[in-house]
C-alpha cells in the first residue's frame, strides 16, 4: 500500500507503477463525466469531432456536481463520485478514445474495463461515496464545461483539483481488482453465515 | 403569528436544510465507533474520509453528499390542523426554495423523456405520505434519498411455508447483491408482511429510526440484532473495499400478511443517513426532533 501524489499529465510509466490498495492524491485536471457525457463523448470519438478539451493523460471523475454561480463564475458546493458500473458498457471505448489514464469512482468497475486498463495503461481509483465536500474542497477551479444541455449533473466539467483524495486504487494494470477480490471473500463468508443463522444462503 | 401554510412551508424547508447539511446525532455517533472497531486500513481510510467530510459539511454549513436525492416527506396530520388543506402547496413551494438556497441537486428527471424539472418537483415528486390522525397538530419528517441507495431497494414475495429463514436469507442475500454499491456502511429497513407495497413503504419509513433504539417488540429486536450481525459477518465492508462494518443498523416493522402470502421488503441508506422531524403544535410554535435549529 504504497501511497502516491500525482499530477496530470500521467504518463503511462507512472500508471504502470500503481497497484491495487495503493494511494494517490491527485492534483491537475479531472474531468466529470456520467452515463449521458460518456455516451456524447463516444459520439465525438465516432465522427472524429474534437472534444472542448483533449483528454490525453487526465482523470474522469464518475461524477455529477451540486455547483453555484457566484459573480459568474462557477464553484463546486458538492462533488462526490456516483456509481461506477453504470458506465460499465461504454468505459472501454471511452478510454480508447479519450486516452485517460485514470477513471475515478465508486464501488467498482467489470472486467471489460478492467481488460481495456491493462491494455491502454489506466487505473480505476475510488473515491469515498458520499465524501462530496471534501472533494468539492480540492477542487481549485472550474475550467470549463461542455454539454450543459445534458444537465448540470451529466454535464461534463472541468475541474483544476489540489491533491484530491484519498483515491484508492482499485484496478490496476496488472490484472489487480480490489472489488473482485473482496466479492470472492464474500463468497467464502456466505457459508459461515449460513451456518451461523441455520438457513442455506 | 405567520398563516398556517407559511409555517409548514418554513419547517419544511428547515427540515430539508437540516437534513442535507447535518447528520443525525446517533449516525454520527455509530461511524464514528465503526471507525474504532475497524483494523484494516482501507477501512479506516473510508471511515476517517466519511467522519472528515460530515465534519467539513456542518463546518461549511453545505449538503455533505452531491446527491442530494429524491425527498420524501412523512406527514402525519391532524384532522383539524388548521391549514391541512394547503400542506402540499407548502411542501412543493419548501423543495423549490430548498434546491436555490441551500442548494439542492436538481434530481427530477421525466422518465420517458429525461427532461430535468430543474426544481426537484415534478409528477410524484417530492414523495409524500399521508397520515391522518385525530388532532390539531402537524408531525412533518423529511428523509432524503440517494439513488445509488435506493436502486438496491428489493421486494421478495417469499414462501410462508420457508417462514424466518426464507426471511433471513432473503435480507442476507439483498446486503450481498448490493456489495460496494449503496455506499455502505448502509441501514437497513425492512418491511414484512401487509401487501407487497405496503411491505416497501414499511421499509422505508423504517429508515426513519434511531439507530439503536431497541424495537418495541422484544423478538423483532433479537431478528434485528441477528441480521445486523449476519450482514456484517459478510465483510463488505465501508465502501465495499472489505471490513467488518457493512451495516450500522436494522430496523424492522410488520403488518399482517395474507395467508398465502409472505412479502418482504429491503431497503438501504448508505451511510450519509439523511432525515429530520418536526412537531408544529396547535399554536403554531415548532419542536424541532432530530437536530436543533
Amino acid at each position: 500500500m504504497a501511497k502516491y501524489d500525482l499530477a496530470t499529465p500521467l504518463s503511462e510509466t507512472q500508471i504502470r507503477e500503481l497497484k491495487v490498495y495503493d494511494v494517490v492524491y491527485l492534483s491537475g485536471l479531472v474531468v466529470t463525466a456520467r452515463d449521458q457525457a460518456h455516451l456524447r463523448a463516444l459520439d465525438f470519438f465516432k465522427e472524429n469531432k474534437q472534444l472542448s478539451i483533449n483528454l490525453e493523460g487526465l482523470a474522469v471523475f464518475h461524477c455529477g456536481p451540486v455547483l453555484k454561480k457566484d459573480d459568474n463564475q462557477w464553484v463546486v458546493v458538492a462533488a462526490g463520485p456516483t456509481t461506477s458500473t453504470r458506465m460499465e458498457g461504454v468505459e472501454a471505448e471511452f478510454i480508447a478514445g479519450s486516452k485517460v489514464r485514470m477513471v475515478i469512482g465508486k464501488g467498482g468497475m467489470g472486467q471489460r474495463t478492467a481488460e481495456a486498463m491493462v491494455k491502454f495503461g489506466a487505473v480505476y481509483c475510488a473515491f469515498t461515496g458520499g465524501a462530496a465536500v471534501l472533494a468539492a474542497q480540492a477542487v481549485k477551479r472550474v475550467l470549463g464545461v461542455q454539454w450543459l444541455d445534458l444537465g448540470e449533473p451529466e454535464a461534463m466539467w472541468q475541474f483544476e483539483v489540489d491533491k484530491f483524495g484519498p483515491l484508492v486504487v482499485a484496478i490496476d494494470t496488472h490484472g489487480g481488482n480490489l472489488f473482485s477480490d473482496i466479492a470472492q471473500k464474500v463468497e467464502f463468508n456466505r457459508q459461515i453465515i449460513s451456518q451461523k443463522l441455520n438457513c442455506k444462503l | 403569528m405567520l398563516r398556517q401554510d407559511k409555517v409548514v412551508e418554513e419547517v419544511a424547508f428547515e427540515l430539508v436544510r437540516q437534513a442535507v447539511i447535518f447528520l443525525p446525532q446517533d449516525v454520527k455517533a455509530a461511524l464514528q465507533r465503526a471507525y474504532t472497531e475497524e483494523t484494516s486500513e482501507v477501512a479506516r481510510t473510508q471511515l476517517q474520509t466519511i467522519l472528515d467530510n460530515v465534519a467539513l459539511a456542518e463546518k461549511k454549513k453545505v449538503p455533505i453528499c452531491q446527491d442530494t436525492g429524491n425527498l420524501v416527506f412523512f406527514v402525519k396530520v391532524g384532522a383539524e390542523f388548521e391549514g391541512i388543506d394547503c400542506v402540499e402547496n407548502a411542501l412543493l413551494a419548501a423543495v423549490r426554495r430548498a434546491t436555490v438556497e441551500v442548494p439542492l441537486r436538481p434530481n427530477a428527471v421525466h422518465p420517458f423523456t429525461q427532461k430535468n424539472s430543474g426544481d426537484n418537483t415534478g409528477r410524484g415528486l417530492p414523495e409524500i405520505h399521508w397520515e391522518l390522525v385525530s388532532g390539531k397538530t402537524l408531525a412533518l419528517s423529511v428523509l432524503v434519498k440517494g439513488g445509488g441507495s435506493e436502486n438496491f431497494s428489493v421486494l421478495g414475495l417469499l414462501n410462508p411455508a420457508e417462514g424466518l429463514s426464507a426471511l433471513k436469507r432473503f435480507v442476507v442475500d439483498a446486503v450481498i447483491r448490493a456489495g460496494a454499491q449503496p455506499c455502505p456502511p448502509t441501514i437497513l429497513g425492512v418491511g414484512v408482511g401487509g401487501s407487497a407495497e405496503l411491505a416497501l413503504h414499511l421499509a422505508k419509513k423504517a429508515l426513519l429510526k434511531p439507530l439503536g433504539e431497541p424495537n418495541e417488540d422484544e423478538s423483532l429486536d433479537c431478528l434485528e440484532q441477528e441480521l445486523l450481525e449476519a450482514a456484517n459477518l459478510t465483510g463488505i465492508g465501508p465502501m465495499g473495499m472489505g471490513g467488518r462494518t457493512t451495516v450500522l443498523g436494522v430496523h424492522l416493522d410488520y403488518a399482517f400478511r395474507h395467508p398465502a402470502s409472505f412479502p418482504v421488503a429491503v431497503m438501504f441508506n448508505c451511510w450519509a443517513a439523511r432525515h429530520a422531524s418536526a412537531r408544529i403544535e396547535v399554536d403554531g410554535s415548532v419542536k424541532y426532533l432530530t437536530h436543533t435549529k
